[in-house]
């Protein structure tokens, strides 16, 4: 079973702060593994938000086929941050020899491009890149996009943090939201790409448990976008259906869970809005998931957000202060970096329940 | 001595032989009473016996007339095994035995093709055993109890939209339902299927709508029922029921006249409108009623006079599957003004990918169901060529649909139905279960529920002579006499204990895989250890 987390807060903080909400929680486990999500970046990155900034890990030949896609796709490398850390012998860490953060500028013609568009060209080249490295196995590519940095590796997350530098806090990298796994999933082959926190467009989402609809889910969902692609772990279902619900469709947030984790029809039956839940859980049958599941997800809003299957069969809890809110599969995690907070607010949510936390640290519940 | 004449048709010609044990029998003649075939009369043979009458033993041997009970010569009066004698017979004097070395193919074919009914004798094989539920929950994610969870067991019927072509607005937080969607029921996964009042008796018929009545009413199961081609009684019709019943309309159109004289007085619309274009069990062969079975009250349900009632293979001036579309929009949905749900029901075919597929890019967007009924189904006459020799396997079938519309992102759109032989064996929720991993949204039984009622046929050639009107446990007959043998409530309640227990069976396959609503597409929990079969449908192979 994965351990996930997330924390937000109204001041930049040190991704240590992630590894110490984790670490707590790997009493047994097998460390496999460290990934997180940074959003909304201060530090190096501050002065390029605007700029979309490429997370990839790959070979030397990796490296260079990327720099010639992006130079032949007029992409402008204009900021990098290089992790300095310390490469000492006997480091649990399957590292491989690059590492890019790099911040690009859009290409001239995109410059005056609407939202949408850019959407559009992110991910393209994302996916593009995906394809070029993925052809002889020469690298991952994991996030693209303007303030978001992705970090995956495998290995013992205290170790891969010491070889990224991670337990310096020296400020260059900080941001207001981390969403962070410490644990490769334990169900598929330990491979980069099966490593929550999944991205897409916006959209970050780590899971904790076993989605048995994958099938279905995987099936509907390869036909429902060009970027719904890999399916390396059955989590990806749940970003991918969270970025088709609010994304594509546009619908507000409190459709995904009716999406996921439909109403028993006896339910709908009662509700005033029946006609609504009823065209939605016929529509979207085939994006239902089954299983033990607890997801956390970011939105490109900077919204943080957690719900659970319909039989709450996975923990969560959500806590924290006016500053600093976090969200964590068990609790001593929660004690270890926010050991002040006031634990009787602590929230622990339902079956049906979803709760979102806003930038300004607003915590929004609701039920089904 | 006399002459054998080779050509002259006797009972060891046909395909079951009488055994008969004199010894036993005390003469109640309650077997030839009983035999709706006149398949055994009662005969005087001469008989050497020794005899032995003094106080000290004194045989003599005698010759003496006794009465027996012998098996008739010739093809008209074939034994068609159904057992009703061996049944009735209070001393085990008499039963049928398969005779292995029968000519009846040969003897039975007099300038006419074999009629029968029931089902087909030669394509009785059955993939869904080979497959079985082997993805159960373990470590990973927990197993369902099947008595305390709550399970969605519903199935769609109804064209579903896309959710992109959803009629909803949203004001950022609420979505509001702009226009209309087309009619959706949810509905029991399994359909009691089509068959009409003239196929069956009366009593028969109103033993499965009884039954269904019943199980929605007091259980709380929504299971539909469709009435099958010819239209109902009036009074139901007209009555609340209405809405547990799917009207069926065929290529003859019979009963329509009646049904839709009783629109304005209905009180309630139906659960849905079924359009047959084939069936299963004798594709291509159009419906046939013998006069024997137009009773009366079949002619007035129909609204005919007594005589052979065919209903041609094709509805009149259908020439392609667009116009059936067509023909769906203009008078079914239009009949109930858009209330009610139209689904299609075809023999399975190699074609059928391409009629389903014709179906999901149809515009207007109004089937709402695919009926696939595949070559195990059964019928109520037909010609034996079509019964045994034609048709299509509807597992695969099925599955292939299933995997047309996921290549287009359309699975759920147009719900699918697979029936023709499931539950064959008696173990429909398996059958339906596996089913619908391999993508249907549910299923439909028909032959299972007149087993229930005491149908002796099989698909080993056991009687299947629901064609003659001489069923021998009146569920296929309209003779009056005959009709009687069948008790109408406890025939009923046979359905509605099945149901009762398949409907457990469901939840106790459904838990073991850790759903809680139906598991449709979820190929994944499926294995066999058939090679072709798990080639073919794309399920796992172990070994
Ligand atoms: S088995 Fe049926 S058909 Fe044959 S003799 Fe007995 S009652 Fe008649
Ligand atoms: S018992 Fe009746 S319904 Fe069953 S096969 Fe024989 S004739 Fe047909």
């Amino acid at each position: 079973m994965c351990r996930i987390g997330a924390i937000k807060s109204k001041v930049p903080f040190h991704p240590s702060e992630a590894l110490y909400l984790m670490l707590p929680q790997q009493e047994g486990h097998d460390n496999s593994g460290f990934a997180m999500v940074m959003q909304d970046l201060a530090g190096l990155f501050a002065k390029y938000k605007d700029k979309p900034l490429l997370s990839l890990a790959c070979t030397q030949k990796g490296a260079k086929l990327v720099e010639d896609y992006m130079e032949a796709h007029n992409f402008r490398p204009i900021f990098e941050w290089i992790p300095r850390g310390k490469r000492q012998p006997g480091l649990d860490i399957k590292a491989l020899p690059y590492y890019i953060f790099r911040n690009y500028d859009y290409p001239e013609h995109y410059r005056n491009a609407g939202q949408a568009e850019r959407e559009a060209l992110l991910m393209d080249t994302r996916l593009a890149l995906r394809k070029i490295l993925e052809k002889d196995d020469q690298g991952y590519v994991y996030s693209f996009w303007p303030d978001v940095l992705t970090l995956k590796e495998i290995g013992d997350p205290r170790d891969i943090a010491t070889y990224f530098n991670l337990w310096e806090k020296n400020g260059d990298l900080m941001a207001k939201n981390i969403v962070v796994q410490c644990r490769q999933n334990t169900n598929y082959d330990i491979v980069r790409y099966a490593a929550h926190p999944f991205f897409l467009q916006g959209y970050t989402l780590c899971a904790n448990g076993e989605n048995t609809f994958y099938t279905k889910n995987k099936e509907f969902q390869k036909s429902l976008h060009r970027g719904y692609v890999g399916f390396e772990s059955d989590s990806q279902n749940f970003l991918y259906t969270l970025h088709y619900v609010l994304h594509e469709l546009k619908w507000p947030i409190k459709y995904y869970k009716h999406v996921i984790t439909p109403l028993p029809f006896e339910e709908i039956e009662h509700r005033p809005d029946k006609a609504q839940l009823t065209a939605i859980r016929q529509s979207l049958s085939h994006l239902e998931i089954n299983g033990p599941n607890t997801i956390i997800a970011l939105l490109p809003n900077g919204n943080m957000m957690t719900c659970c299957d319909s039989k709450k069969l996975r923990p969560v809890v959500v806590g924290g202060d006016d500053t600093t809110l976090a969200i964590s599969s068990e609790v001593c995690g929660l004690n270890v970096i926010l050991p002040n907070r006031d634990k009787s607010k602590d929230i622990y949510p339902n079956e049906r329940e979803v709760v979102v936390i806003t930038p300004e640290l607003e915590v929004q519940r609701w039920k089904q | 001595m006399e002459t054998v004449k080779t050509q002259d048709v006797t009972f060891n010609d046909l395909n079951w032989k009488i055994e008969y044990d004199a010894d036993r029998c005390t003469m109640c003649g309650s077997c030839v009473a009983v035999c709706t075939f006149g398949a055994i009369e009662v005969v005087a043979e001469r008989r050497s016996k020794t005899v032995s009458k003094g106080h000290q033993p004194d045989p003599t041997q005698q010759h003496q007339a006794v009465p027996v009970i012998k098996q008739k010569n010739g093809a008209a009066n074939a034994c068609v095994g159904c057992g009703i004698c061996e049944k009735i017979c209070p001393n085990r004097a008499i039963h049928p035995v398969r005779n292995t070395d029968s000519r009846g193919t040969l003897v039975s074919r007099s300038g006419s093709p074999i009629k029968r009914g029931g089902r087909t004798n030669l394509n009785a094989d059955r993939t869904l055993d080979k497959i079985v539920v082997g993805r159960i929950s373990q470590m990973t994610d927990p197993s369902l109890d099947s008595e305390r969870h709550t399970f969605d067991i519903l199935a769609p019927f109804g064209r579903v939209l896309p959710a992109t072509e959803l009629p909803f607005q949203s004001d950022g937080s609420e979505l509001s339902l702009t226009g209309k969607t087309p009619p959706v029921n949810w509905i029991y996964p399994v359909i009691f299927s089509d068959m009409s009042i003239g196929a069956l008796s009366t009593r028969a018929w109103e033993a499965v709508s009884l039954a269904t009545a019943y199980l929605n009413e007091k259980h709380h199961i929504p299971v539909r029922m469709s009435s099958g081609e010819g239209g109902m009684p009036v009074k139901l019709m007209e009555s609340e029921y209405l809405k547990y019943t799917i009207l069926q309309i065929a290529s003859g159109h019979f009963g329509w006249n009646r049904i839709i004289k009783a629109m304005p007085r209905m009180k309630v619309d139906p659960a849905g409108i079924l359009i047959k274009i084939g069936q299963g069990a004798k594709p291509g062969d159009g419906g046939l009623l013998p006069a024997a079975k137009v009773a009366e009250h079949v002619q007035a349900i129909r609204g005919v006079p007594k005589a052979d009632l065919m209903s041609p293979p094709n509805h009149q001036g259908l020439y392609s599957i667009e116009e059936s579309v067509q023909k769906m929009f203009l008078s079914m949905n239009a009949a109930f003004k858009f209330r009610v749900p139209v689904a299609i029901k075809c023999a399975a075919s190699a074609t059928s990918v391409s009629v389903y597929n014709n179906l999901l890019r149809d515009p207007y967007k109004i089937c709402g169901g695919f009926f696939i009924d595949g070559i195990q189904g059964g019928t109520g006459a037909a010609n034996e060529v079509s019964l045994d020799h034609t048709g299509h396997h509807v597992v695969s079938k099925m599955r292939d649909c299933y995997l047309a519309a996921v290549k287009q992102g359309r699975q759920g759109q147009i719900p699918l139905w697979a029936g023709g032989g499931l539950g064959m064996t008696g173990n429909a929720a398996a059958d339906a279960f596996k089913m619908i991993c391999l993508g249907a949204n549910g299923v439909f039984i028909g032959k299972l529920l007149i087993q229930l009622c005491g149908c002796v046929g099989n698909e080993h050639g056991r009687c299947n002579s629901c064609s003659t009107g001489k069923c021998p446990t009146g569920i296929c007959t309209q003779d009056p006499r005959l009709v009687k043998r069948l008790d109408v409530d406890k025939a009923a309640q046979n359905i509605v204990e099945y149901t009762l227990a398949l409907d457990s069976e469901l939840r106790k396959l459904m838990a073991p895989i850790g759903n809680s609503s139906l598991p449709v597409g979820r190929s994944d929990a499926l294995v066999t250890t058939d090679n072709a079969v798990a080639n073919k449908l794309g399920i796992q192979y172990v070994c």
